[in-house]
């Protein structure tokens, strides 16, 4: 048993389970990862994220938190002194990386699982346009805030890096879906960059998701949700 | 130096009520620009939130802050020696972010808007979801006087501002949320009698003459 009793309901392919396994990564944290299967979800992750009943939900003791955004932030406000720090300890630093987290969950979320699933070419198109704007902005924000170091957060990473860095794994199975590069060192070389040193980083390389098992899962539910969508209600 | 703060906000807007009132709670001077969301968005607002191009935008000396719970929680950490909004506990902390970020998944503007601007089947539905939402935060509030337990917090905050809302709810949605939700009224009438909290808020009335407005506008009859 984990010395901190920290568990966590997670499954493989969630970018969201992966930004609190990051998170206590960098804390140096042990926890017991129990992986859900969703099909049927156990009991106790239905008693411990009732409202929306997903993962990841990270139960410390018998507290329970969910929405891995939240979660990352309680792990870092409770471990304050272990590892590095994932929030800035500006208050407008902090806000700014909030804002990119909450804009990524909103725009890239959206339009890279729309894009996948979208039935007809210009809604693949309008999809694949909105997934180009954000790493366009993102490469902003990288250029501006990083002062020429690896990470969003500087030399360390932080808040912003392991909100978006834990979509690269879906990132390179669309690409491989597509046969197309979504991240391009044309367009967004610095974020190129900081994605290679992202996913070398010693708190993130152990638990991402092996591609080929997750373009598998990928092409599963991308036939699950067409199909979903095409039947008559 | 003196802080200049500056809300850039449209006065019928929950979420930049929500700014006001944190500004309120902690005693804050800044200079409120209306933005006329029915006509042209100004070049400031452009410049601000290039993002989004939204209100409300909090600009601390000169730098914006987007989006109304990331700004409230900036101003409970930048204003933090009076009234906090947020716990000190941080398990507390998550559960009032989870609850404020709850108010904004669940789109309470979204869905309460199709009850004054749809009708038959569609108004129904968006009824028994605007029902089962309020249902969900009476059951989170139990018995504490705020969400926040005995002062206003942070999710309080974030909620209170749909209530300057329900009249137009209710007229247009042909329901009582009295009625159907008790507790939750008791609770938004407790609200509105703190101080920081009815300065902030607009008229129930004047919000109902702008719905009934914008339905003109959309040629809803």
């Amino acid at each position: 048993m984990a010395t901190n009793d920290l568990k966590l309901l997670s499954t493989p392919s969630s970018p969201f389970a992966l930004r609190v396994k990051i998170a206590l990564n960098i804390k140096g944290l042990d926890y017991d990862n129990i992986v859900e299967t969703m099909n049927p979800k156990s009991d106790l992750l239905l008693q411990s994220n009732p409202v929306y009943k997903k993962i990841p939900v990270l139960i410390h003791g018998d507290k329970p938190i969910s929405e891995s955004a939240i979660i990352v932030e309680y792990i870092d406000e409770v471990w304050n002194n272990n590892g590095t720090p994932i929030l800035p300890s500006n208050a407008y630093d902090c806000a700014i990386a909030r804002f990119w987290v909450a804009y990524i969950d909103d725009k890239w979320y959206n339009s890279s699982r729309n894009h996948l699933v979208a039935r007809n070419e210009e809604s693949k198109k309008a999809n694949f346009d909105q997934m180009e704007e954000v790493l366009l902005r993102l490469e902003d924000v990288l250029n501006k805030y990083s002062e020429g170091k690896e990470f969003f957060g500087g030399d360390k990473i932080g808040f912003l890096d392991i909100g978006f860095g834990s979509y690269l794994s879906w990132l390179r199975v669309t690409e491989k879906m597509i046969g197309k590069k979504v991240l391009d060192e044309t367009k967004t070389p610095a974020l190129v960059k900081w994605a290679e040193a992202f996913v070398a980083h010693p708190a993130v390389k152990g638990n991402l998701p092996e591609i080929d098992k997750l373009l598998e899962f990928a092409k599963g539910l991308v036939q699950r949700m067409v199909a979903a969508a095409a039947c008559p209600k | 130096m003196a802080d200049e703060v500056i809300l850039l906000d449209f006065w019928p807007s929950p979420f930049g009520m929500r700014i006001r009132i944190a500004l309120a709670e902690k005693g804050i001077k800044y200079e409120y620009k209306e933005e006329d969301l029915l006509s042209n968005k100004s070049p400031l607002l452009l410049e601000m939130n290039p993002v989004h191009k939204k209100v409300p935008v909090l600009i601390h000396n000169g730098k914006p802050i987007a989006e109304s719970l990331i700004a409230v929680q900036y101003i409970d950490e930048v204003w933090n020696d009076k009234s906090p909004l947020l716990p000190s506990d941080p398990y507390q902390r998550s559960q009032a972010r989870f609850w404020a970020d709850f108010v904004d998944k669940k789109k309470i503007y979204e869905v309460a808007k199709n009850l004054w601007t749809k009708k038959g089947e569609e108004q129904e539905a968006a009824k028994k979801e605007f029902i089962e939402i309020i249902k969900l935060l009476e059951q989170e509030l139990g018995d504490k006087t705020y969400f926040g337990g005995d002062k206003l917090g942070f999710v309080d905050v974030a909620l209170i501002p749909f209530y300057t809302w329900f009249k137009g709810y209710e007229i247009f949605g042909n329901f009582n949320v009295e009625k159907e939700c008790p507790k939750f009224i008791a609770w938004a009438k407790r609200c509105i009698k703190i101080e920081s909290v009815s300065k902030s808020l607009p008229d129930q009335d004047k919000v109902y003459d702008f719905v009934v407005q914008i339905r003109k506008k959309m040629g809803i009859e």
